[in-house]
């Protein structure tokens, strides 16, 4: 294992997240309840997904302004954690939608129609769509260089349509999600308090260590396929 | 005025009173049974974390063969 100060703070972090986040004490909120300290381990998934695909698009910039075969395989491998925290962020957000946004007085099942218009669900949705894309049309092409070539000129359109799918439209069309004409959810005053905010940075951080070491093991592995391939 | 006064102080009684009512895992975190869905949280992270070292272990194990 090389340079691992920052996964032992990564694992360090989450211990923290893991047990400060379910012992503090949280805001008294009747339609949320104990489910407040979601705030942890679901936002934190997509404040993941969000920094992982920022490092994606570098390297795929850097790509493109070198050539270097590394960078394509690092925007490779860092697109995928990233999806992978994205979808892992869309199912805990639809656990915890089904206990908090349904209609008390229908099942789950009657009140979805409703849930499912939710623009933040769309706009994440299409974010992740998006990057699917990515996927299989670099999976598409052949050609060593022009897969690489294609797939970065495309990571950095699947990056351009973040800010409409996931930060500007949700923000500006009424929902049941926080956050939407009153700020940034889970970063403005009145989503959480003080000491959540204590366990909710640090949260952030742990989880997104350990997004970019499983992206690092990726592109080592992927390097050491590669230069079998060639041999 | 004294009305007014009357109703804000209701009002006031009312907010603080919801504010109790609100169910929490109170109980769980009287008697410490919390703790025991911690170590649970916690044993996974550890599963986790111990996969993705000897993992990491295996690939620069693999790379000095091939370096």
């Amino acid at each position: 294992m090389y340079k691992s100060w920052w996964k032992i703070l990564a694992v360090v972090l989450l211990v923290y997240t893991f047990t400060a986040g379910i012992l503090i004490e949280v805001p008294r909120n009747p339609q949320l309840q104990e489910t407040i300290r979601n705030l942890f381990f679901h936002v934190c998934m997509w404040f993941g997904m969000m920094i992982l695909f920022i490092i994606s698009v570098v390297h795929a910039i850097k790509y493109l302004r070198n050539g270097k075969h590394v960078h394509d395989i690092a925007s490779r491998q860092y697109a995928g954690v990233g999806i992978l925290f994205g979808l892992l962020g869309y199912i805990t957000g639809a656990i915890w939608m089904s206990y908090t946004w349904v209609d008390s007085n229908k099942s789950f099942y009657d009140s979805f129609d409703s849930i499912a218009r939710e623009p933040k669900l769309i706009g994440a949705a299409i974010a992740l769509l998006v990057y699917a894309a990515y996927l299989v049309l670099r999976d598409s092409i052949n050609d060593m260089d022009k897969k690489a070539r294609v797939s970065a000129v495309y990571n950095i359109f699947a990056f351009a349509m973040l800010f409409p799918s996931i930060w500007i439209i949700p923000r500006l069309l009424p929902s049941l999600h926080p956050g939407g004409s009153e700020g940034n959810p889970a970063l403005n005053f009145r989503d959480s308090s003080m000491n959540m905010k204590l366990v909710f940075y640090p949260a952030i951080a742990g989880w997104t260590l350990v997004g970019v070491w499983i992206a690092t093991l990726k592109i080592r592995w992927r390097l050491l396929y590669e230069q079998k391939l060639m041999k | 005025m004294k009305k007014m006064f009357s109703i804000t102080a209701l009002l006031f009684l009312t907010i603080i009173t919801t504010a109790q009512d609100i169910e929490m895992a109170d109980g769980m975190k009287a008697n410490g049974k919390i703790y025991v869905v911690i170590a649970v949280m916690l044993t996974i992270l550890a599963g986790l974390v111990l996969y993705l070292v000897r993992l990491d272990r295996k690939i620069s194990k693999l790379e000095k063969i091939n370096n």
